[in-house]
């Protein structure tokens, strides 16, 4: 998985759990919750949905390395990758 | 006790046959029912009565993915009663606001969600929802519905089962003659057809209706009834006192004339004719009224084989003699039965018959049961009336509670 697709997959978690959101423009170094209505137990969401869906646990430690796409996409990325190559 | 004279200033409600009271009466009057096959999860499918509200007219999107069903309906009706009522809502003292919903049951919806979406994770519980919590608080619904209004007053929820209607409005009733609000938005709601454990548990008490045409399955006093449509609804309204009512020139309803609430003490389900007759007489007594002063009696009747002939029983112990005046019937024979909500939605499908005089029947009968056959029973087609002062509403829940509340026509 490339750091672009990472950044996708996200942003398809976001369209679900903020579906008023315009999605269109998100700057990938700006923090999520600057510039969109997201709050604590929508990053709840985001944890919960990449547990859910692509089998990625985010420590809560770590849970500030969700904070801008292009952070999601360095923290991520290599679990994603990481998953697919023990499958 | 020289208590404030309360009135009803506005309504909000969405029932499987409308979602405003226009349509809702337009359909009582027209003999047209709103229930339908609904898929319930483990079940398949069953009848229900499914509301069919725009949920977004009111809420963002993302509100309806983090809130209830009931929450959804609880916010529609809210503003639509506050809407209805003319009230400068947005100028208006919110601390000064309470909002009293009742409720048969809360939070069965999410837990079995939950349940079942963490069985797709062989129930492993870190799959299970941070929403849980918000989402199952019995105070839910009203919670939603303050959040949604920015209303700081009090604002909760009414465990009654499924008298729980009317008590929203007598709980609002006496906060507003106690002076603890100075605007009361109150019934009921239900959002139980999303969860099967309802269904379940009437099919295994054999209370469950069934038939082949969904319109013509909840038949309260039918010869042919066999149980309960379970449907989800839900009316509040805006109670205010008639000082404050008036002031501000604002439409009348209704009155609240009187009420009555007790326990039956006897049974965990079987209902007692006793103790409703005596709560039915409580709030003729409360209202200062005699039984001929009645015009309209709205019965709880679910159309099981033994609980309408028992209401039925109290009915004719209070009525059966020297009221030529009083008119009886049912909603639930359109909607079948709305739960928490059935109560308020109920009161809100007769409050028009003060302005027109027309009496709705109660619809499905085929062959009216003899131990039915109540003297005054409005049955398949609407009545005129030659009165219609005051309205009796009957409402009846499970573990033996006993609600009545009485309107009456304003007059200054």
């Amino acid at each position: 998985m490339t750091n672009e697709e990472c950044k996708k997959a996200v942003l398809d978690i976001i369209a679900d759990i903020a579906p008023d959101e315009d999605l269109s423009n998100v700057k990938p170094d700006v923090r999520l919750r600057d510039q969109l209505q997201l709050d604590s137990m929508d990053f709840l969401d985001i944890v919960m949905e990449l547990r859910k869906r692509h089998g990625i646990e985010v420590p809560e430690a770590d849970y500030t390395r969700l904070a801008s796409l292009d952070s999601c996409a360095e923290y991520l990325t290599p679990k994603f990758n990481a998953l697919a190559a023990k499958s | 006790m020289n208590l404030a004279r309360i009135v009803i200033t506005g309504v909000g409600l969405t029932a499987p046959n409308g979602n405003s009271l226009q349509e809702f009466r337009r359909n009582l009057l027209t003999g047209v029912a709103g229930i339908e096959w609904l898929d319930v999860r483990y079940m398949g499918r069953l009848l229900a009565g499914v509301c069919h509200f725009d949920a977004l007219k009111h809420q963002k999107k993302k509100e309806v993915r983090v809130g209830t069903r009931a929450g959804s309906i609880s916010i529609w009706c809210a503003r639509e009663a506050i809407e209805d009522s003319g009230i400068s809502f947005g100028t208006y003292p919110r601390d000064r606001v309470g909002i009293y919903i009742g409720c048969t049951e809360h939070g069965n919806v999410e837990t079995e969600n939950e349940i079942y979406a963490i069985s797709k994770f062989n129930y492993d519980t870190k799959y299970w929802s941070h929403y849980h919590n918000p989402r199952t608080v019995a105070n839910n619904p009203a919670g939603e519905a303050s959040l949604n209004l920015g209303v700081t007053g009090p604002a909760y929820t009414i465990g009654a089962a499924c008298a729980a209607g009317n008590l929203g409005l007598i709980h609002a009733s006496q906060m507003l003659r106690l002076g603890e609000v100075d605007l009361a938005v109150c019934g009921g709601v239900s959002e139980s057809i999303h969860t099967f454990g309802i269904f379940a548990g009437f099919k295994s008490q054999g209370a469950l209706a069934t038939n082949d045409v969904p319109a013509k399955a909840s038949r309260p006093f039918d010869m042919a009834r066999n149980g309960i449509v379970v449907s989800e609804g839900g009316c509040l309204y805006t109670l205010e006192r008639l000082d404050d009512a008036r002031a501000r020139g604002a439409r009348i309803y209704a009155e609240i004339a009187g009420y009555g609430v007790n326990s039956d003490a006897s049974d965990y389900v079987l209902p007692n004719p006793v103790r409703q007759a005596e709560c039915v007489r409580k709030s003729i007594a409360n209202a200062g009224l005699k039984p001929a002063d009645i015009h309209i009696v709205n019965t709880h009747a679910t159309a099981t084989p033994l609980g309408d002939i028992q209401e039925c029983e109290a009915i004719r112990a209070v009525f059966g003699e020297g009221c030529p005046d009083t008119h009886i019937n049912n909603t639930k024979s359109f909607i079948g039965h709305c739960m928490g909500a059935a109560g308020a939605l109920e009161l809100a499908g007769n409050l028009p018959s003060f302005d027109d005089l027309v009496v709705h029947p109660t619809i499905n009968v085929d062959h009216l049961d003899p131990a039915c056959a109540l003297p005054g029973l409005v049955v398949n087609t609407p009545v005129k009336a030659a009165r219609v002062e005051t309205i009796l509403n009957n409402s009846f829940g499970m573990l033996g509670i006993n609600s009545t509340l009485i309107v009456k026509r304003f007059v200054a």
